[in-house]
């Protein structure tokens, strides 16, 4: 199953006048994959996201998103992947039903689909009691599983998640991940960008970016043996501190 | 003391690294004068008019000439008969049509009475007013020299004198009412953004957890903005006096110190909404909505307050820019001094003082 | 006694933020109080740094009242807000002269005390705040705090959204400023972060849930903990939580945490079961409770 790359990057680099933000970068990723991409603040993890997600042209290199050109085709990018962030998931002020609404119609769903993806979703997570509720009223926890659902209401081939779970309580983190294994093993891969060291260590692989480059790329247990560190965050010292 | 003045200083590198903020602060006053100095007015200058001429005598072309040779107006079209009227109404370039009657100077000989009819485009009904007073002081002008030697029984003529403004020009309408616009924009607005701003960034907490007194933080905040709105309000003074040639009558040194009152009343102002509002925004709309059109519609900066229903004459006073406005005017147009305008100058008193109590019966000493 | 707390309760507009919170923080200690967001660890700092005024309860900082003697708390605690709080237009240097001279003092004065932070940032100290990195910001916001010789330092989630280089980095400077007697309440939401105080408080819901030292606070975990793993982690989470045994199941970075509910557990049942369940590469063994599973079992 994990046979198929729906994110091939080749050379992919971002210049800023003088300043490099990403430095050919390369790098694959399967279907059904949870694929870490690591880095300090400022180290070109969200510049490089930029470009994959359709949002911001490469300098130069290659790269290809489900199957489609960066340059050629970002608006066919931006229709097959779904994007969650922890600063902006739902709209605060309205209503859990209303923001599926919204969601599912900006990308392109049917009334009819929107319902009835909505009625899974609801008897999924167990919403019934707060679907018209305001977002805003909602416990932390609750308001990032549904806007993780909410970035897959269109089916996605790739769902981008910007450091999905700092700040979550243990339990509800865990019940997260749980939806993100779900999803992955249902095919979808997963592209997790953060800087939470403990969130890399759920990932089947992970990518670590330093001034730039991807310094380290492999799965967590192999970095962990190769750098002999006890955790990802160790790793991560090492690399970063040189 | 010391922390105080490291407070001021601190607004201050605020106020000078917000480029577009100074910008729109020093910009504002010199582009509002300027736009109601030149661009409204009241004056009328080179309207077009038409003539529908139905007698075409010597009469006829005499007054015809008087009027297009006059600043006021200039004939852009003749035409032939009254269905044309409107619709060179329609075209909406013309705005009044003179009409004389057939026959204009034999009636006026034998009859010694003759018709000129004035029809004007209404849509704007105040210039609409001002050009029929004004083609009817020509026509009157005209009948007069015309009839020097002919002695008529019982003839009242009123002869109007408007003082203080005898050009009737309306910059000097609008100089005290954008003055004070400005002023309680300027001192409102910004001491309200500025003390929000703070909350929004959550400095405020740290501020709070600081030895500083409430006093002291707002007071810090007010100084600068005085020192702001006073530039500004010498700038629009000095604009006014000599790109306007507005009379300043009165003394200078109160009307600086009336304008340095009126500052204080709006930054204390000011700092009520910040005590109301929490957010940037919310000071904002506060600011715009509850002072700005308050202040144009109802200070008498533009409607006159005597026309006003009765209510509204009430709710007018307690807008502070009417006071200030009645007090400006007086100094600048009338040259009265205090002996004349103290009851309005106490009533501006009284009112800052009852914002600075509530202000700061309402600063929270704590984040609730 | 630096900062004692008893029954303080607090409730916003009839929710309740805290419930009865009661703890004592020693002078010279580093007290970590420990939960995620929205578990009500904002609102008790500021209850203490007299920001709010509790509900119900008692509390002192400094041996000070924080309802009667706010002014004297003010002058002498140093606090630093979860959210990022210096004047982002203002220089490195301008924030600092600022806050040192609203607290009656100056940078000469106290300059012993930041030297070690300050030093890191000193090449960048004409630049805007605003445009500082994260690691950066925490730096100048703890100078800030500092500049005044502050007995008790109340830290708000210092580390959140800052890289672990940089957040390393902080954790030792905090160690040095409380070899210095400085006592130190910080909060946080990442678990890892408890292992480096003192003592630490598990709070949740506006709870304390437990209060110990990180060591004493895992030995309380009451099972023994496997690391289980297997070549499919969805389907391996969903077996376990079948298993008909289970007590607890949580996945743990490449592990599932699995504790059973028998005092005598054999492993090589589970592996018979999973591999029932067509799971391959099956792996068990015995591992050392963390301060999460802890925190996660005390608050089931």
């Amino acid at each position: 199953m994990k046979e198929e790359t729906v994110i091939k990057v080749e050379n992919l680099t971002k210049q800023f006048g003088d300043f490099t933000a990403v430095n050919a970068i390369s790098f694959e990723v399967k279907k059904g994959e949870i694929f870490g991409f690591l880095g300090a603040n400022g180290a070109g993890k969200t510049t490089a996201m930029k470009m994959l997600i359709g949002i911001s042209n490469p300098t130069s290199g290659e790269a290809e998103v489900a199957s489609f050109n960066v340059y050629k085709n970002p608006n066919s990018i931006k229709k097959n992947i779904g994007y969650m962030s922890q600063k902006f998931a739902l709209y605060d002020d309205l209503t859990v039903k209303e923001n599926i609404t919204f969601f599912g119609g900006i990308y392109g769903l049917t009334r009819k689909q929107i319902n009835e993806k909505r009625q899974l979703l609801v008897e999924e997570l167990g919403l019934q009691e707060i679907v018209n509720n305001l977002v805003s009223s909602l416990p932390l926890g609750w308001k990032q599983k549904i806007a993780f659902s909410v970035a897959l209401l269109h089916n996605p081939k790739i769902v981008f998640l910007d450091e999905p779970t700092g700040g979550v309580d243990p339990i509800t983190r865990r019940q997260f991940w749980e939806m993100i294994y779900k999803t992955a093993n249902q095919g979808t891969t997963i592209f997790v960008t953060t800087h939470y060291m403990d969130e890399a260590e759920y990932c089947d692989r992970v990518s670590i970016m330093v001034n730039g480059k991807i310094e380290a790329l492999d799965t967590p247990k192999n970095l962990k043996e190769k750098y002999k560190a006890k955790s990802m965050n160790d790793v991560f010292l090492k690399l970063a501190r040189g | 003391m010391k922390r105080f003045i490291g407070f001021i200083e601190k607004e201050f590198y605020h106020i000078f690294r917000d480029k577009r903020s100074l910008f729109i602060l020093f910009g504002m006053p010199i582009v509002q004068i300027m736009l109601f100095g030149f661009a409204i007015t009241n004056e009328i200058n080179n309207v077009d008019i038409a003539i529908l001429n139905n007698s075409k005598d010597t009469k006829t072309e005499e007054i015809i000439n008087k009027i297009a040779s006059s600043k006021y107006f200039s004939v852009e079209d003749f035409i032939q008969n009254e269905n044309e009227i409107e619709a060179i109404f329609k075209k909406g370039k013309v705005k009044a049509v003179l009409n004389f009657e057939t026959d204009f100077s034999k009636k006026l000989i034998t009859e010694n009475n003759a018709t000129v009819q004035i029809i004007t485009d209404a849509t704007d009904p105040n210039t609409a007013n001002t050009i029929s007073n004004y083609v009817s002081a020509i026509l009157q002008n005209y009948s007069k020299t015309n009839n020097k030697n002919i002695k008529l029984a019982y003839q009242i003529v009123p002869k109007t004198r408007m003082v203080y403004n005898q050009e009737l020009k309306s910059v000097f309408m609008f100089v005290p009412g954008v003055m004070t616009i400005i002023l309680m924009l300027v001192s409102a607005m910004m001491t309200s953004i500025s003390i929000t701003r703070e909350k929004e960034l959550g400095t405020m907490e740290i501020l709070l957890v600081s030895p500083l007194k409430p006093f002291q933080v707002i007071i810090g905040k007010v100084v600068p903005y005085i020192f702001l709105s006073i530039i500004n309000a010498i700038v629009i003074i000095v604009l006014s006096m000599f790109v306007f040639k507005m009379p300043v009558e009165g003394s200078l040194f109160l009307l600086g110190a009336e304008s340095i009152l009126f500052i204080i009343t709006s930054l204390s102002l000011g700092i009520l909404i910040s005590t109301v509002s929490a957010t940037q925004q919310t000071a904002m709309m506060i600011s715009l909505m509850a002072l700005m059109l308050p202040v144009i519609l109802l200070s008498g900066f533009i409607f006159p307050i005597t026309s006003m229903p009765v209510p509204l004459q009430i709710l007018s006073n307690i807008i502070p820019a009417k006071w200030f406005i009645i007090i400006i005017k007086g100094i600048m147009l009338k040259g009265i001094g205090l002996t004349f305008i103290w009851k309005e100058t106490l009533i501006l008193v009284a009112m800052t003082l009852f914002f600075i109590v509530v202000s700061i019966k309402k600063y929270k000493i704590r984040l609730e | 006694m630096s900062i004692s707390l008893k029954n303080i309760s607090k409730s916003y507009n009839k929710v309740s933020a805290l419930q009865n919170i009661t703890f004592n923080v020693e002078k010279g200690e580093l007290f970590g109080l420990i939960g995620p967001d929205g578990a009500g660890k904002t609102t008790l700092f500021r209850i203490l740094t007299t920001l709010l005024i509790a509900n119900k309860g008692t509390a002192s900082v400094a041996g000070f009242d924080v309802f009667k003697d706010y002014k004297q708390i003010r002058n002498n605690v140093g606090y630093m807000p979860g959210k990022f709080s210096l004047y982002q237009d203002l220089t490195v240097e301008e924030n600092l002269n600022f806050f040192a001279t609203i607290f009656g003092t100056t940078i000469e004065e106290n300059y012993d005390l930041i030297k070690d932070i300050y030093v890191q940032i000193e090449p960048f100290k004409n630049r805007r705040a605003g445009k500082l990195s994260g690691g950066m910001k925490q730096k100048l916001a703890l100078c800030c705090a500092l500049i005044h010789k502050p007995k008790v330092l109340f830290l708000d989630e210092p580390t959140t959204g800052v890289d672990p280089v940089s957040r390393k980095e902080f954790w030792e400077m905090l160690k040095r400023l409380q070899k210095k007697g400085i006592t130190i309440l910080v909060s946080t939401p990442y678990m890892d972060e408890a292992a480096l105080c003192d003592r630490i408080a598990l709070i949740q819901d506006g709870e304390i849930l437990e209060i110990d030292t990180p060591k004493e606070i895992v030995k309380h975990y009451p099972k023994a903990i496997y690391n289980v793993s297997a070549n499919n982690m969805y389907k391996l989470i969903k077996c376990l939580k079948n298993y008909e045994f289970m007590y607890s199941v949580y996945p743990f970075g490449e592990f599932v945490h699995y504790t059973d509910k028998r005092d005598l557990f054999k492993p090589n049942d589970l592996i018979e079961f999973l591999k029932q369940n067509e799971l391959q590469n099956i792996e068990i063994s015995e591992t050392q409770p963390t301060i999460e599973d802890t925190f996660m079992e005390l608050a089931k």
